[in-house]
């Protein structure tokens, strides 16, 4: 734990620091709520940022604040649940491709290449548009998970694959090691710090696209994400009125949460690379 | 012959693709638990045009015909692929009736690929420049803030940085328009600037995201490759900085960067299409979105599904000449 501090590099710290501020808007701040702040008209309309209303009000009488810290809450949510289904996913198959090999590893990798040829957005705004105009969070997260697994599996196989001619395997081989231990013992610590790097970044990409599809209002409405804070605060005018700060708060939450993400993603991999390098 | 097996080979991967690529868009409308031609009827109802029944029938085989609903799953599925792959039929639009579909889908792919053509082409020259110059002399101050600058940039998503672009430079200070409005006779210098000025945001959106992500990734690249024998020959053999960083340094760190837009395709595809939402910009974007709000779903369906095969056949096809440009790897 020490070395991992003396030798972690700057832009992970700040990653950190940045993730943490999130977390506690998002993950502590909720609790703190006055009441549902998504209810319409539970706060004056159209205030501007005072005392009592940090981030001022929405057109519909929301506490932008309060709304901020649940959008955050649920988008955070949803990242972390569809990175790790699709981290777990991706790294059983991408190991049982590369260590099996033979017929098991060409259907898997056919369908890790095709899965990463389909464009994600597109398929999630034909099944909002099919289903009433919006999908429910839980199956905007299991469609991301269906797009994301691919991602670390590819890498997780070429991993195993160049793992299976190392010496040190082949040591463990004819010592008589089983082959799961083999591969929980040896060739997991291997890909597990590229796969931490890979687990924030699909936490970024999973709120990302869901944002996106928030943005043009073809996400859920009963739950507040940073993307449907975004549709609302330009479906009501927010631009026209003036009300930067409605608008704007969801935009800087983005902002810094991906950065903190990207931050994080990168100095992890940073790290493992150059602890591969030592060994 | 080795070069024609290897293409075979990718060929026939490349067909199973977009054959699994259909059948995603056939099982998604199948998927539901609503029935989307029920649903859509519900929806043309609602708003309040009155139909007599013989009109009703005759839009739900219309519907029925787009989603290949007839006969039983195997004629279904045969005859969705036959209408895509083969005749690239989609029928009327439901809302701009009676277009075809394929006619306002023609009218919109000039926009989106020259948007994300020209921005790509745009970030990547940009990227790449800055890049070399800052990996050269990777510890200096001036390399670590655009480095700073790039990682800041990179991880925002394209429809952020259109929003902030617009609130900046449309609402706060009036410099560009805020929606798309094109203008001028065909072939004039008044069509051609107007394009210029109403792409410029939406194409600076996408630039800057990709221009982080090139000046990251050429950095690194360059800063390793400068360590390397062959560079440090070439400047024993006493050539300038210049020539080492094009002749030597640029072809080496420009072959990660394709397998690098392979990758990225779909995601720009992604960004472009929600920006050009935010800007009004007459594209496939908006065609989706204009086909999502009338619930025009012949428009739908076509859209999405010439857009997943567009990303995939563009993916596919990086992928096929990448092999071909570096001549490192050899087809055995």
């Amino acid at each position: 734990m020490r070395s991992f501090f003396t030798h972690a590099p700057f832009r992970l710290y700040l990653g950190l620091l940045l993730l943490a501020v999130c977390i506690v808007v998002g993950g502590i701040l909720p609790w703190l709520a006055p009441g549902d702040p998504l209810v319409w008209y539970s706060a004056p309309r159209n205030q501007n940022p005072s005392g009592a209303y940090w981030l001022g009000t929405t057109s519909l009488g929301q506490d932008v604040f309060w709304l901020l810290t649940y959008a955050l809450r649920n988008s955070i949510i949803l990242g972390l649940i569809v990175a790790g289904l699709s981290t777990v996913i991706g790294v059983f198959l991408g190991l049982a491709a590369g260590y099996a090999g033979g017929w098991l590893d060409r259907v898997l990798s056919f369908f890790m290449d095709a899965l990463l040829c389909i464009p994600t957005l597109p398929i999630l705004i034909l099944m909002a548009a099919l289903f009433g105009g919006q999908l429910a969070l839980p199956i905007v997260g299991l469609l991301l998970v269906v797009f994301n697994w691919p991602y670390p599996a590819r890498q997780v196989r070429a991993v195993a694959l160049t793992m299976r001619e190392r010496e040190f395997i082949n040591v463990a081989w004819f010592s008589g090691e089983s082959s799961s231990r083999i591969l929980i013992r040896h060739i997991f610590p291997y890909i597990a710090g590229w796969s931490a790097a890979n687990f924030i970044n699909t936490v970024l990409v999973g709120i990302s696209t869901e944002s996106a599809l928030a943005v043009i209002g073809l996400s859920s409405a009963q739950q507040a994400t940073l993307g449907t804070m975004i549709y609302w605060a330009i479906n009501y005018q927010a631009l026209l009125g003036g009300k930067y700060v409605w608008i704007g708060s969801p935009v800087v939450a983005i902002v810094l949460l991906f950065i903190g993400l990207f931050l994080v993603s990168s100095g992890l991999s940073m790290q493992s690379a150059a602890k591969r390098m030592s060994v | 012959m080795h070069l024609l097996r290897f293409i075979a080979g990718r060929l026939v991967v490349y067909a199973l693709v977009i054959v699994f690529a259909l059948t995603v868009l056939f099982f998604v409308p199948r998927l539901g638990p609503t029935d989307p031609v029920e649903a859509m009827l519900a929806k043309v109802a609602s708003q309040g045009a009155y139909m007599d029944p013989a009109q009703v029938d005759k839009l739900r085989q219309s519907l029925i015909d787009t989603f290949g609903l007839g006969g039983s799953l195997w004629e279904q599925y045969g005859a969705f692929v036959n209408r895509i792959v083969f005749s690239a039929d989609f029928g009327p639009s439901l809302s701009m009736y009676p277009t075809p579909v394929m006619e306002l889908i023609w009218n919109a792919l000039p926009w989106t690929f020259g948007l994300l053509l020209s921005s790509t082409l745009i970030a990547w020259i940009l990227g790449n420049f800055v890049g070399l110059l800052s990996g050269w002399r990777p510890n200096s101050n001036s390399s670590r803030v655009m480095e700073g600058i790039a990682i800041c940039l990179y991880p925002i998503p394209y429809y952020i940085l259109a929003l902030v672009l617009s609130i900046l430079f449309s609402y706060v200070w009036k410099i560009f328009p805020l929606t798309t409005t094109i203008r001028g006779a065909p072939w004039s210098w008044e069509l051609v600037s107007s394009i210029v000025w109403n792409s410029f945001l939406p194409a600076m959106s996408i630039v800057i995201v990709v221009f982080g992500w090139w000046v990251i990734s050429v950095k690194a690249q360059t800063s390793a490759l400068k360590e390397e024998e062959f560079a440090r020959y070439a400047r024993l053999k006493g050539l300038s900085d210049g020539r080492i960083l094009t002749a030597y340094i640029l072809p080496n760190a420009l072959l990660p960067q394709i397998t690098f837009l392979a990758l990225q395709i779909g995601l720009m595809f992604n960004g472009s299409l929600i920006t050009e939402i935010l800007f009004d910009y007459p594209g496939l974007g908006l065609l989706i979105y204009t086909a999502v709000l009338q619930g025009d779903f012949n428009l739908l369906m076509g859209t999405i599904s010439l857009s997943v095969i567009a990303v995939a056949t563009a993916t596919m096809i990086i992928d096929l000449i990448y092999p071909l440009l570096d001549p490192r790897i050899r087809h055995r």
